[in-house]
């Protein structure tokens, strides 16, 4: 009885101090105030500012842009890398692909900028953040990819095969249609990873490109005001909602490679 | 010519021989049965049969045309894998269908023959339903349907009862005789339970460390092994060990240290001179409550030492006098009585002068 009630209450605080600081966040977004004060009335005058903010929405349309290309090269190239890593069992292809997975977030910044300017020359812009977002997203997706023909029998390529299919159409018959929901996963999880991530777009973007993140940032440099806490409740939004997608798409998947 | 010639095939992995130099030939609607222990190759004979797998030496011959070079999908060869390898993400139809589809045939055609499969496996209703959704044994009919749909000249069978339950796989062994009778597709079947094989086959290769030990039909197989592994493996046997004094047309007699004198058939040539064992099946052994008053030529005393009641048998297990531990099997046919001997009681085992059959070393 009582151990139940302590681990009800450090669960609750945990909750509670992950979620109240998101729920201020919404609320004052519609807190008719130009201080972060205290309440003072509905409004959704903020989110209207938005939209009258050349530089955000230009930042939000970056954004949008990089994180669909890039999620979608990171998943094609993702879903290959995961079925070759399960096919051929490499003995340290594993390690390279999932090492941006794990590696600090400021050391993969650091590095891609020095390999992008210090190695290829590259003008930093919108080019080097798609590259920059394809290298950590690709991981996820063969990690996911991965999992999934794990957690299949195998001999199911080898009946196809027996039973007459060439190699590429048991692919498209049979291991193509097993892995869509970890495909659909991974690209949802790439997605997600792109529009939120700050540090590695923060040393890779150069002066000429602006993404959502770096704008809010830059914003709040100023003063956290109520249109910034309207940005990020839509953020916000777009986020819960991409997770809430991954997770229905796969929820063993996800699962199996956390 | 037969459907299939299996030529001094052998297969390595690394220093291991899984396949030692194994010939035979397979007859066009046969039930062929590869038995032998887990781990004595059989199912690397499959996979090379199938095109997973390519023999280091030697050749398979499909219909007089060599198979080596031609991919598993290009082969009129069908496999049942042990765990059934059905297609999760299609329904039974769905599955029964992939094979006739990769065929290329017409969608009247695929239709047509979904049907009548799914009805020869007794699985009418089932069509729309997912593996997921069916039972052992159902899914163990579609991996059957499956395999049989698009009339491969030969269909392998890799342990394909072995993760049903015993009543269940009395059953399915009794629709695979019928269903093979049926559709008239020769089988190759791979089992290490001997039973099994005894039961299903028509011929019956019994394989051990990659070798082939003895081919035959079930009955010769359990009544005449050719050597102490066969006799071990299929069945309950008892070894006498005995040299041979004489050898003629007539008969073999032998000498066991111990016992004496014993009449044994021949069968094949043995040596005079030459040790071995003769084997000897329980149900050819006879027990008599009289010890010295003996019926049969082969008859030797000793004492009951246990007795296992199974309902129509019991199987009695007597210590010889010279120390030998024989398995005698007596049938419970007479009305009320069942039990004859008790432990410790007095007895003579007997046999007839061409019952057993001697084995060399
Ligand atoms: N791909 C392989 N690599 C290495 N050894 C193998 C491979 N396939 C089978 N073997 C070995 O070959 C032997 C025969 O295996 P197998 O044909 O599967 O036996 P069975 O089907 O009779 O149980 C075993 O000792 C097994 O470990
Ligand atoms: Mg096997």
């Amino acid at each position: 009885m009582k151990r139940g009630f302590w681990l009800w209450a450090a669960g609750l605080a945990t909750y509670a101090f992950l979620y109240v600081p998101l729920a201020v966040v919404v609320l004052f977004s519609f807190n008719d105030s130009e201080l972060n004060a205290s309440w003072v009335g509905f409004t959704t005058r903020w989110y209207g500012k938005l939209l009258g903010d050349a530089d955000l929405l230009q930042a939000a349309a970056n954004s949008l842009l990089i994180a669909i290309v890039s999620s979608t090269i990171a998943t094609v190239l993702g879903t290959m890398a995961g079925i070759a890593l399960h096919r051929w069992r490499p003995p340290l292809l594993p390690f390279l692909v999932l090492t941006p997975v794990a590696m600090p977030e400021i050391l993969l910044g650091v590095s891609l900028l020095l390999f992008f300017r210090q190695v290829l020359d590259l003008t930093l812009g919108l080019f080097s953040i798609l590259a920059a977002h394809i290298t950590f997203s690709l991981g996820f997706v063969a990690i996911i990819v991965r999992a999934r023909l794990a957690g299949m029998d195998e001999s199911i390529f080898e009946a196809a095969r027996d039973l007459g299919a060439t190699p590429w159409r048991t692919f498209t018959r049979v291991t193509f249609p097993l892995i869509v929901p970890g495909i659909v996963a991974g690209f949802l999880m790439s997605f997600t990873l792109s529009i939120d991530d700050f540090v590695i777009t923060f040393f890779v973007a150069g002066v000429g490109v602006t993404t959502l993140p770096l704008q809010i940032y830059s914003l709040i440099k100023v003063a956290v005001t109520p249109e910034v806490n309207a940005i990020s409740t839509l953020l916000m939004a777009l986020t819960l909602t991409l997770i809430a997608l991954a997770l229905r798409f796969a929820p063993e998947t996800l699962r199996k490679s956390a | 010519m037969a459907l299939l010639e299996i030529r001094n095939i052998t297969r390595r992995f690394g220093s291991l021989e899984a396949v030692k130099d194994v010939t035979l030939d397979i007859e066009a609607g046969e039930f062929f049965t590869l038995l032998g222990p887990s781990g004595c190759g059989k199912t690397t004979i499959l996979r090379m049969i199938a095109g997973f797998d390519a023999p280091d030496a030697g050749e398979l011959y499909l219909d007089g045309r060599p198979l080596a070079g031609m991919p598993p999908e290009k082969r009129p060869v069908h496999t049942v894998f042990q765990s059934y390898a059905l297609f999760p993400h299609l329904t039974v139809a769905g599955n029964i269908a992939f094979p006739l589809e990769m065929a290329g045939r017409s969608r009247d055609e695929i239709r047509r023959r979904t049907t009548e499969t799914l009805a020869l496996v007794h699985l009418e209703d089932k069509g729309d339903a997912f593996p997921h959704e069916l039972s052992g044994g159902q899914k163990q009919r579609v991996a059957l349907a499956r395999g049989l749909v698009n009339k491969p000249r030969l269909l392998l069978l890799d342990e394909p009862l072995g993760a049903l339950d015993a009543k269940l796989r009395e059953r399915m062994q009794g629709e695979l005789i019928a269903l093979q009778r049926e559709v008239g597709v020769t089988f190759v079947f791979v089992t290490h339970a001997q039973q099994e094989a005894l039961a299903l086959s028509h011929r019956i290769a019994v394989m051990n460390e990659g070798r082939i030990e003895q081919l035959d039909v079930p009955e010769a197989l359990y009544s005449t092994p050719k050597n102490r592994f066969v006799a071990d493996f299929i069945g309950t046997i008892n070894l006498i060990a005995a040299a041979v004094v004489e050898a003629s047309r007539h008969g073999l007699r032998l000498a066991a240290p111990g016992l004496g004198e014993i009449a044994a058939p021949v069968h094949g040539a043995v040596a005079v001179g030459s040790n071995g064992a003769l084997a000897i099946r329980p149900e050819h052994l006879r027990i008599s409550g009289h010890a010295d008053r003996a019926g049969l030529k082969n008859h030797f005393a000793g004492a009951v030492v246990e007795y296992l009641f199974l309902g129509d048998v019991t199987v009695y297990k007597v210590r010889l006098d010279n120390g030998l531990l024989l398995e005698a099997l007596a049938t419970n046919a007479g009305p009320g009585r069942a039990r004859f001997h008790e432990i410790g009681d007095r007895v003579s085992v007997e046999w007839r002068h061409d019952a057993g059959v001697f084995l060399p070393d």
